[in-house]
Order: C-alpha cells, then structure tokens, then sequence
C-alpha cells in the first residue's frame, strides 16, 4: 500500500493512447541520456573484433568489415532505462544474433555479454535469440557515437537498457546463469521493465 | 567488484522528514528518518517514489548526502521541467513523510581501507557522493588525502561551500566557475579541460582513484582527460546525471 504524498499531483503523465507502452515506474523522455561506468573506450575499427567463445575457445569471430557483410535489419523499438527513462521509437540498425549464432555451432542456456572497458552483462540465451536482439551499429541512421556505446552496443529491447551492453565485444555463452557488471552490484539478474525487476529481490 | 555481495529485496519504507537546508536556491537537503534503515556507504544512492491520490506514482533515484553512520539525508537540485524534484524542493515540509527504498549502487562507492589518493570531480550537482565520501573520510579519521575540483555555473550555485572550505588536513577544494565569476575571483574560470585536470589531479603516479560525478557532458570530457594523463580506465569511476537525479 502506498503512502500518498501530501500536495503531490505529477507533472509528466503520459496520454492514454501511449500509457500502455510506459512500464511501471518510468516516464518518457525526448532525449537520449547516457549511463556508463568508467571512461568511454574508444576501439579503433581496425583492432575491433565480435567473437561467440564457449569455455575459453573461440566458436567464432568477425572483423568489422567482415561484421559488416552480414545481412543486417532496420529496428524501430521502445527502450526503457532503470533509472527510469523510456524513449519510444528509436531507430537502429544491426545484425541480429540470431545470424551470428547461425553461423557458429553453439550450446549453452546463458550467454554474458563481454565489452572493451570490462563491463559484462548476463542474459538468458532464450532473450537474444528469436529476433529479440541485435548488435547494432547505427543509431537514427548515423554511427553510433561511442557514449552511446558505438561502434556496436547489443540491443535488447524487452529487457532494462543496461542489457543492451555498449561496446560490445562478443557473447560467451554459459550453462548457468551468473552475474554480470550491475547484476553483482545488486541489480536484477534478468530486468524485466513490465515485472520492474530493477533490483535483486524485485 | 570485491567487496560486493547480492542483497535481499530491497523493500519501500515511509521515511519522516526530519530537516530541511535550503543550500542554493535550487538546491535542498532533506535529512530523513526511515524507520528501517541497515545502513549505506558513501557514494550509494536511493530510490524515492511519490504517488498522488488517484495513485498516479513516480519515482526517481538521489545520491546519498550523508555520511555512512549520519542521519540520512539526501541533496536535491530543482530541475525547472522535472516531476519529483520540485515537490522535493518546494512542496515538501519537515514532519512530511517521503516513501523510499535503497541503499542501492556498488560500484561509485567508496571505504576507508582504500588508502588511495582521491581526485574527486563533480560537476554541478554531481558534488552530493562526493560530499558524502569526504565527511566519512572526515568521521572515520582517513589520512587518505583528497582533492576535489568542483564545477559550477556560479559562485551561489556552489552547494555546501561553507562546509567544504571547512575540510583541511589533507583535502585540497578548488573550483572553476563557468558561467560569471565574482569580482576578485582567483579560482579557475570555463568549463574543465585537460590542462586544468593536469594540474588539479593527482598524478596517476601516486596511483590515485578517481570519482567523477555529472552531467554527461562533465563526466565524458573529465574522465577521457584522466585516463589521457595516464589513470586506468578502471580507477576511474564515473556516475553520470540520468543514473541520479534525472528530470
């Protein structure tokens, strides 16, 4: 039961029309704040690789051009931030990782993003295959600038942006499910936006 | 990431407004008594969630103000098109009760036992984790020595600047005002850059760690300079506005 704030109305409520596609607890923003820890790395295309490892081998890896070969997609998505920011309808462009794991024998249940700078970030295997996920390279039909995580971020729309790991490096792909960069810091191990699992515990 | 360990669910408590500090004109502390509170660390931030009697709610994550063991208390700035922040700073009185959930964050944090140089950098608001980490290095007797290089638009935008000049014994304040300075102004001037870093950081020689804390703007120039006069990347630890206190 919620303690209601003496005086307080809000200010930023969303129209009907598009309250359905507002998670709890957030609200819509025009901009595109950014979120990271540490300095941003910048990786010259020349020494960028995208690898799937499993168990320390290398199961596969693109260059960037070679990266850039592969049939790409156009995606219009919502995107929701845990420190609850949404932006509706950004546009981007990417390969889907379903055509990267296609293209590589693969096992596993889990796979944790890995990126330059060190930040990791675990996902269900389930929730970045099926079309659900893509490592994209453009952002409103330009590159995609390093503070937001270019030269390729992963995208993941269903799930809390910080999902979506900026710099991204390649996925290594696991049998259990173990914590990455903010997972170990008491954020959620899976992010759903709808179920606000912001936290461990949510 | 040591140091760390996965908490249990962190759950809404109805705190009690205990106090009110009017530090800037947009900016307020307000010190909070939760009835369930285990404890934070200096740099940790928290969640506040407001609903209205129809049941419309919202919700925003502040930094922590206080110091581990202090009263807790967090510093709020008044963003002209924000929801929360101006309640926080204009509507709300002391006996008022405030919902809130935390301590939350890992990772900007910062403990006693890390004997390292500090080179903390806030822009604007980003000063609070900062103010926080440099009164529990106060209360906990840390030798640690600490320089902090505060941006702001104004001399009276500068939160807690009668507190700040009064740390000594090893912490170093310096300012750079960017939009208008007061006469007689001998601070630094403009926004930061890597000369003024150069020259108000510790080397990365005498292996320091820094704590950045900002808008994005502040925090992308401030810790690209740091690592360009030699810092790892990973002794930098930024927290950008959007993570605490967005609009």
């Amino acid at each position: 039961m919620s303690h209601i704030s003496r005086g307080f109305r809000g200010r930023r409520r969303v129209p009907d029309a598009e309250a359905g596609r507002l998670p709890p607890g957030q609200y819509l923003t025009e901009g595109f704040p950014v979120l990271s820890a540490g300095p941003t790395p910048h990786t010259p295309l020349a020494n960028w690789t995208f690898s799937i490892t499993r168990s320390g081998a290398t199961k596969g890896s693109w260059s960037w051009p070679e990266f850039q070969a592969l049939p790409a997609e156009n995606v219009t998505v919502d995107i929701h931030c845990v420190t609850r920011w949404s932006k509706f309808d950004t546009g981007w462009r990417g390969v889907s990782v379903d055509t990267l794991l296609d293209r590589v024998e693969h096992d596993g249940r889990y796979v944790m993003a890995f990126c330059d700078g060190g930040y990791t970030t675990n996902l269900p295997l389930d929730d970045v295959t099926g079309g659900k996920a893509w490592v994209a390279f453009d952002y409103d039909g330009q590159a995609l600038a390093p503070e937001h995580g270019g030269p390729a971020r992963l995208l993941v729309p269903h799930l809390y942006f910080w999902k979506s790991a900026k710099w991204v490096r390649g996925l290594d792909l696991r049998d259990t499910d173990q914590p990455g960069f903010w997972e170990t810091y008491g954020y959620h191990m899976y992010g759903d936006p709808w179920r606000e699992q912001r936290y461990a515990g949510d | 990431m040591a140091g760390t360990a996965l908490r249990g669910r962190l759950t809404w408590q109805v705190a009690t407004v205990a106090a009110l500090t009017r530090e800037t004109a947009s900016v307020c502390t307000i010190g909070l008594e939760p009835p369930d509170w285990a404890g934070h660390r200096a740099g940790q931030h928290l969640d506040v969630r407001l609903t209205a009697e129809d049941g419309y709610r919202a919700e925003r994550s502040y930094s922590i103000a206080s110091a581990p063991g202090e009263r807790l208390a967090i510093t709020v700035e008044r963003l002209d098109d924000g929801e929360v922040s101006p309640y926080l700073t204009e509507d709300l009185e002391v006996g008022d009760k405030l919902e809130l959930r935390g301590p939350i964050g890992g990772y900007f944090v910062w403990e006693p036992g890390d004997h390292s140089p500090l080179t903390l950098l806030a822009g604007g608001s980003g000063v609070v984790p900062l103010r926080s980490i440099l009164r529990y290095r106060l209360r906990t007797g840390s030798a640690v020595p600490a320089r902090l290089l505060y941006s702001a638009r104004t001399l009276p935008d500068v939160i807690y600047h009668d507190e700040l000049g009064q740390h000594h014994d090893g912490v170093q304040v310096s300012y750079t005002l960017t939009r208008s300075q007061p006469p007689g102004w001998t601070g630094h001037t403009g926004r930061i850059n890597a000369d003024l870093l150069a020259d108000v950081a510790w080397p990365a020689a005498a292996n320091p760690v820094a704590y950045v804390c900002g808008p994005t703007s502040f925090v992308e120039t401030a810790a690209a300079a740091l690592v360009g006069l030699g810092y790892p990347p990973e002794r930098v630890k930024t927290e950008r506005f959007g993570a605490t206190g967005g609009p």
